[in-house]
């Protein structure tokens, strides 16, 4: 009974951890070129109206998957058309992504309310997800969960491992000396920007096709800016992102079996509870001030304009 | 030499850029051998920065002709232009703070190969040319001097033939320019050409073999800056002579103003500067000149003078005996102070507000009921006279008081924002970069005026990196390094040797016992 039960809470917080860890690792490639979207959020919720009528459409997950993708893409790529081809203000075009995105996705999963999904089925490896309590955990998850470890480790290694990585990082630094060393600033932060928006969709896609298998309006319910936050707090790291999301899905399952045992805290204190231990262990992890100047990419949110 | 049968390294034939309002570059033309340092000469403003970005492919002709080794090409882009052979060290943006010096030579290069060998290279390269760097350095960490040497080692890997530097001994002190000139005279033995630009006249003279001058987007001749004296330089360049800055002897030491006593401040971000036990005191009468590489904590000091940056122990800074050190800029401008910082745009103007209201921005407290009514409403008749008479008093070119300031010209407008602190009378003024690219003749007519202001009974603080500049106007001078500020020497023992030490960092407090 113990066992079971300490399995099942394992297995929600990867759950609700793994679409923060992706949104969140999309736009710290983002944000790591110099560009603040703020629009993860709008980015998100059209990831999930399409990966859900993707996969209903079709009937097979996987073309949900890639719609979601597809869908996060497409919206991040009319923010870069904005913010990078004609320069406007980041932050008013990113919150205007977002409202866009609430507004769109509604519109177009209307007919979805109510309708059954397809869920993406775990992997089953077998044997290895009888070991205890871990097992299922490490060894019968969806895919998107492995994708999402994957990604961090992918990230991390092209960040700081390789000279595209480093391209990017400079860009980030200094559009200027950039610009001046002959890098096309704008296109890879085209790139840049772009996969942000593939993470986006594909961590919307996560909760409409593995968290919940069904369409609701404003099924994100903040987790963009969750996502934002947490790239911020994490210092533009990757393997503090990973750190981060997990508390932060760890402690809203925790808080959420607290209240249903009737823990005597009030609820709201609870609800509260993943925020302020996020936020407070981040910002402890960080307060290494010149290392996290160092890994703030002083270019974060300025419009390039080359003067040519 | 040029000879018939080998063309120039580098011919360039009616070049023309304009700008929206104007013309930067009006047919240039200008021709470079192989293993010649040639010096583009010019002030402020005269297009030489322009012309060195479409050599390098930054920028693009609107007209004329690029021929390089005598055949006519056209540079979209630096990659094309460093391709071609040709290398640039900038004069600024063109480092990364926050990467290493390694991986910033690793992304200059097109094809950089992997790291142990871009690093053992750059090793080779920095020791045959005399130019001592640590490839794991972060460069936000780094003296201007060390990042200029990153700059050269990175463009030397390319083995460039034609290498262009930018005003590059505006940042180094004296020793440090020595030795760099030692590293281009090296290059030019190996048969590499080099286009030097600068407006000092006397390293121009030792160095470069040949000069064009450029004024106002034109060329104003070639010459041979050996054959000709710094007089006949300076009358080309700035069309027409220059007088020399009216500097009398001061009135030996009067009452201290402005009194800096144990100031420390610690950095403020990683890259910043921490002050460590500053003195400093402003007499009546007399200009305190600091001299110092830029980054030095030169910003920081104006920062805490002015008040932009408060310290906890007020008594650290006193003004006319009064502790100023907690006080913000409209109460030390109350007690007769003024500041001018070194950012004209955002520090000492709003760019979009126009000279009318920016001459009410620094005097709306420091002028009593004088612009302003007890009401708070603000008197325009007044305001408009006072613009007019800034304007007037230095001469400011301008279209009318109701232009904006980020309209103006620098020179310009730091001629007005000069003129609108001067205008009070303070009695005592700080001033960072008061001539920062500013052409000749306003530069004049600034330092005249804060020598003047002095005279006249004030104490005045000039933070200069410009170290002509202060042996010109200053009574003392005290040098800035790494936070610490020198014990003040008389100007007539100064001289660029022993004041060049100082500013590299020897013998912090050797200034002498005045």
């Amino acid at each position: 009974m113990e066992h079971e039960l300490i399995v099942n809470v394992l297995l929600t917080i990867a759950t609700a951890s793994t679409p923060l860890l992706i949104a969140a690792m999309g736009e710290l490639v983002v944000e790591r070129s110099g560009v603040l979207n703020l629009g993860v959020e709008g980015m998100m919720v059209i990831g999930a109206v399409c990966g859900f009528g993707g996969a209903a459409l079709s009937g097979n997950p996987w073309v949900g998957v890639l719609a979601g993708i597809s869908g996060g893409v497409l919206a991040s790529l009319l923010f870069g058309v904005l913010t990078l081809s004609i320069a406007t203000n980041q932050v008013a075009t990113g919150l205007s992504l977002t409202l866009l995105g609430l507004g769109l996705s509604g519109l177009l999963g209307e007919s979805f309310v109510g309708q059954a999904g397809v869920k993406l089925s775990a992997v089953d490896m077998g044997p290895l997800t009888e070991i205890p309590y871990v097992g299922r955990f490490l060894f019968g998850q969806d895919p998107i969960f492995y994708l999402s470890l994957l990604l961090v480790a992918c990230v991390s290694w092209f960040l700081f491992r390789t000279r595209a990585g480093l391209v990017l990082r400079a860009v980030g630094d200094s559009h200027d000396s950039a610009h001046a060393l002959g890098l096309s600033v704008v296109k890879i932060r085209y790139a840049a920007v772009a996969f942000g928006g593939a993470c986006a969709g594909l961590a919307g896609a996560h909760l409409s096709l593995v968290y919940t298998t069904q369409w609701v309006e404003n099924m994100t319910a903040g987790r963009g800016w969750i996502a934002l936050a947490l790239v911020v707090f994490a210092s533009w790291r990757p393997w503090r992102v990973l750190a981060g999301a997990y508390l932060f899905g760890g402690v809203t399952i925790g808080q959420l079996h607290a209240q249903a045992f009737g823990v005597a805290v009030p609820s709201q204190l609870l609800s509260a509870l993943p925020y302020l231990a996020t936020i407070v262990v981040l910002v402890l992890i960080s307060r290494n001030k010149r290392l996290t100047i160092l890994n703030t990419p002083a270019c974060l949110g300025r419009p390039f304009v080359p003067n040519r | 030499m040029p000879s018939d049968t080998q063309p120039p390294l580098l011919e360039l034939e009616k070049l023309r850029k304009a700008f929206p309002g104007t013309l930067a570059n009006d047919d240039v033309d200008l021709v470079i051998n192989p293993g010649e340092i040639h010096a583009l000469l010019g002030e402020n403003g005269a297009g030489k920065s322009t012309l060195v970005k479409m050599i390098y492919g930054v920028l693009r002709p609107d007209a004329g002709a690029i021929r390089w080794h005598g055949e006519s090409v056209d540079l979209p882009n630096p990659r094309a232009a460093r391709r071609r052979g040709i290398g640039m060290v900038f004069q600024h943006f063109s480092l990364f703070e926050a990467l290493s010096a390694a991986e910033n030579i690793a992304l200059s290069l097109d094809d950089a190969p992997p790291m142990d060998t871009l690093t053992q290279r750059a090793r080779e390269l920095s020791e045959r040319y005399g130019l001592p760097l640590d490839p794991h350095a972060m460069v936000g960490d780094l003296s201007v001097g060390e990042r200029q040497r990153i700059e050269i080692v990175r463009c030397l890997l390319q083995e460039p033939e034609l290498l262009i530097l930018d005003e590059p001994t505006s940042v180094l002190t004296p020793q440090e320019a020595e030795q760099l000139f030692k590293t281009l005279e090296q290059l030019r033995a190996d048969g590499k050409s080099i286009l030097y630009i600068s407006h000092r006249l006397q390293e121009v003279q030792r160095l470069c073999d040949n000069a064009t001058v450029l004024r106002g987007g034109k060329v104003v001749g070639h010459c041979k800056p050996a054959e000709e004296s710094a007089a006949s330089l300076a009358t080309l360049m700035v069309g027409s002579e220059l007088p020399e800055v009216a500097h009398e002897e001061a009135l030996e030491s009067g009452a201290v103003l402005l009194d800096v006593r144990a100031l420390t401040r610690p950095a403020a971000t990683p890259f910043a500067v921490a002050l460590q036990d500053v003195y400093l005191q402003g007499r009546s009468g007399r200009i305190l000149g600091i001299a110092g590489v830029a980054g030095n904590g030169q910003g920081e000091l104006f920062e805490v003078l002015s008040g932009e940056v408060l310290t906890e122990q007020p008594l650290c800074i006193k003004m006319r005996n009064k502790a100023i050190g907690n006080l913000g800029i409209n109460e030390r401008r109350k007690l007769g102070a003024a500041f001018v910082p070194e950012e004209r745009l955002g520090h000492g103007a709003v760019p979009n507000m126009s000279l009318i209201d920016n001459a009410l921005l620094s005097r709306h407290r420091s002028d009593g009921g004088e612009l302003v009514g007890i009401t708070g409403r603000v008197k325009r008749g007044k305001l408009r006279k006072l613009a007019a008479r800034i304007v007037e008093s230095m001469d400011v070119r301008c279209s009318g008081t109701e232009q904006p300031a980020g309209a103006l010209s620098g020179g310009n407008l730091q001629k007005y924002i000069i003129a609108r602190e001067l205008d009070r009378k303070p009695k005592v003024l700080v001033v960072n970069q008061p001539t920062w690219g500013v052409d000749a003749g306003a530069a004049l007519r600034i330092r005249n005026a804060l020598v003047q202001l002095a005279r006249d009974g004030s104490a005045v603080v000039v933070i200069s990196q410009d170290l002509e500049e202060l042996l010109q106007i200053s009574d003392d001078v005290s040098v800035m390094h790494d936070g610490k500020l020198s014990f003040p020497m008389p100007v007539a023992e100064a001289n660029p040797e022993n004041i060049g030490l100082l500013m590299g960092g020897s013998e912090a407090n050797a200034g002498g016992n005045a």
